[in-house]
């Protein structure tokens, strides 16, 4: 075996924190739309990603039906099941404080976690990957045509919603919702309509970003309350409510275990994000993308 | 209405105390506690199962001495409060002749000094040696244990290393408490047989991508590679040092490693790894002269056929468990100072995972020799490694 260079070494840990980061950014993303329109942490976040891959599993490896129709069946199931989170889990509260909604994800992500453990079991699953395995060598690295689609998916997520957010009527209604929901229902928009919607969404996107990961990393029923803390992670790094903050956030955090893994010690892998999110905290609270005027008006 | 049903109901429930209690008296009681539900069910799950198979079979074929073992088995649900108050109820209550379990071995520990207060013995199905051995290194002379502990998996990986002369090794492993036991036991023992260690990276139990550490492993460019986990990222390490072209170097498993699932989904990347297993998982593997033979592929004849279910390392765990204390009460009976006896002098008892051969000195009864195999993959199924 031919030994490999630290500059090799350096690119393919950025490559690495990349693609871990990318997962990072996508529930990250899933947590901001629904903290947007709601103030809400989506705790059950990680559990719509590990659906994703079960689910998507069942359709392409168990049902056998090619990617490209199991992919948006999988999709639908996991907005499916976001709407029955806010049906179930969030609408019937009388009185919400935000605390109290927090609590009942967490509730609902547990509930979710022991259906999935009961139908699948507690083996983990794996899918093909979506281009084959062999790996493509650049510069010395290794890079899985897996991870190629992991960014991919990510920058068509990021367009699809800013388009829809900046270009349709729906998407503008929402940001309404988000700035003052109150304002919002005296011009006449639905706000419970945007607060589903708003699950319905940040659940499709979980679901891709699990239908992605599964090739890379396996699932099993019991991967998402890590998967959301990481998010989270990702959300609070860079700012919560801002999108391109999520994006970055999640590609620092994963960028900066990466490096601390293979540069100093992996032991203290995860103990590096939890600094660089410290530091960033202690400098700027708001975040590195959010900013200060919209935390104050927001009651989390 | 209501209250007159309760009364009665209670009197109905009292008669068939009474009248199911003189029943059972000529049964052995054996209790078991198990984490059957909760965080460790893959460990309870199927010990309980397996404790089930056993007695079903020993009663159909006429009990022990003429007697039914009568089996109570609690449900610990990976809880050590719950855990201690089981095998307290046990042998207060139920007063049984012995325990086996629990599956965990921090429960394990919590109830040890119950076993010594009550001077019941207790076979515990968890590994860490400290069940066994007490703070002053002596063998505590109530407990037993079942499975080889880590430093066995170790030693037989380490023993083949030297075979293949192989000098430097890499050490990867979660930071779960199976990881770090593991990892600590491979520091420990490695200049003993001469390995130096070049890299002791570790990642978290839930991790997705083990990339970095293995470039960083790839750079130090060792002989050998040792994994310490279980469940997923066991298979995801195996994916991502044949995604990095490593395959040049050799890896181990450690006995976490033992289950079908495991090379299947490594999808042709655990071609070639080697991982000491326990005869239990791997019986079609072995050659019929085998000592562990029969035994290993009667249970799993056995229990594939009822719980169409593989066999896992836990459930032979409860096997070798209630196999000693069927074979202890079919010896002398419930005496349980005799059980204690019989049970630390016990010689060539043929398990699951081993041949046992019990002192006072030994309370776990394995040597390494004989609780692992050193285990090749080799066209996606186990094979014996030279």
């Amino acid at each position: 075996m031919e030994k490999i260079t630290l500059a090799s070494q350096l690119f393919q840990y950025l490559i690495t924190g990349l693609t871990v980061g990318s997962i990072y950014a996508m529930v990250a993303i899933g947590f901001n739309i629904i903290y947007n329109v709601t103030e809400i942490i989506n705790l059950a976040q990680g559990e719509f990603v590990v659906l994703g891959g079960l689910i998507m599993v069942f359709f392409h490896v168990a049902v056998g039906l090619p990617i490209l129709i199991a992919f948006p069946a999988t999709v639908i199931m996991v907005t499916l099941v976001g709407i029955l989170l806010d049906r179930l889990a969030i609408r019937p509260i009388r009185q919400p404080s935000v605390l109290t909604l927090i609590i009942a994800t967490i509730g609902a992500s547990i509930v979710i976690r022991g259906i999935a453990m009961i139908i699948w079991g507690k083996d983990p699953f794996d899918l093909p990957a979506f281009s084959g395995r062999t790996p493509i060598n650049l510069l010395g690295a290794v890079i899985q045509p897996q991870y190629v689609w992991v960014g991919g998916f990510l920058l068509v997520i990021v367009v699809l919603l800013t388009l829809f957010f900046e270009k349709t009527i729906i998407g503008k209604a929402m940001s309404a919702c988000a700035d003052n929901p109150d304002a919002a229902s005296l011009v006449g928009i639905n706000v419970k309509q945007m607060i589903s919607l708003s699950f319905c969404l940040s659940a499709a996107i979980g679901a891709v970003a699990g239908i992605i990961l599964t090739p890379i990393a396996l699932m099993d029923y019991n991967r998402g309350a890590m998967l959301a803390v990481k998010g989270f992670g990702a959300v609070v790094l860079g700012g919560l409510g801002s999108f391109p903050g999520a994006i970055l956030g999640g590609l620092v955090l994963g960028t900066i275990e990466s490096f601390g893994a293979g540069l100093i010690h992996s032991g203290y892998k995860d103990a590096f994000a939890l600094i660089a999110l410290l530091a960033v905290l202690f400098i700027k609270p708001s975040g590195l993308l959010g900013s200060v005027e919209v935390t104050k008006i927001k009651k989390f | 209405m209501s209250k007159k049903f309760a009364i009665m109901a209670m009197v109905c429930l009292f008669c068939c105390g009474v009248l199911v209690a003189p029943a059972l008296a000529d049964s052995y009681k054996v209790g078991a506690v198990f984490s059957v539900t909760g965080r460790a069910s893959f460990l309870g799950d199927p010990e309980k199962k397996t404790a089930e198979l056993i007695a079903d079979e020993i009663n159909q074929k006429g009990g022990i001495n003429g007697k039914k073992l009568e089996l109570i088995i609690y449900d610990d649900e990976g809880d050590a409060t719950k855990t201690n108050l089981a095998v307290k109820k046990l042998m207060t209550q139920d007063k049984v002749c012995v325990v086996i379990g629990p599956s965990l071995s921090g429960n394990s520990l919590a109830v040890v000094p119950l076993a010594e207060q009550y001077k019941i013995p207790l076979i515990s199905c968890a590994a860490s040696y400290k069940i066994v051995t007490d703070d002053a290194g002596k063998q505590r002379s109530w407990v037993f244990k079942v499975p080889q502990s880590d430093s066995m998996a170790v030693e037989a990986i380490f023993d083949h290393m030297k075979k293949k002369g192989i000098k430097k090794i890499a050490i990867i492993s979660a930071t779960d408490g199976f990881g770090k036991s593991g990892q600590s036991e491979l520091v420990r023992l490695a200049p003993q047989y001469g390995l130096e260690i070049v890299a002791d990276e570790s990642y978290g139990p839930q991790d997705t991508d083990m990339t970095a550490q293995l470039t960083k492993i790839k750079g130090l460019t060792p002989q050998a590679i040792v994994n310490w986990s279980i469940g997923p990222p066991q298979v995801t390490v195996l994916r991502n040092y044949r995604d990095l072209g490593m395959t040049g170097i050799v890896f181990y498993q450690s006995h976490g490693f033992g289950s079908r699932k495991n090379i299947e989904l490594a999808a042709g990347a655990a071609e070639g790894v080697y991982t000491p297993l326990g005869a239990v998982v791997t019986p079609e593997a072995l050659p019929e002269t085998h000592p562990q033979k029969k035994v290993t592929m009667e249970y799993t004849n056995q229990y594939t056929g009822k719980y169409r279910e593989p066999v896992s390392t836990f459930g032979g765990h409860a096997w070798d468990a209630l196999g000693l204390a069927v074979d202890a009460l079919n010896a002398v009976g419930c005496d349980r100072a005799k059980i204690r006896d019989y049970l630390e002098n016990k010689k060539g008892f043929v398990g699951q995972h081993g041949v046992f051969n019990f002192s006072p000195n030994d309370h776990n009864g394995l040597v390494w020799q004989d609780a692992f195999n050193m285990i090749v993959v080799k066209g996606g199924d186990w094979a014996m490694a030279d």
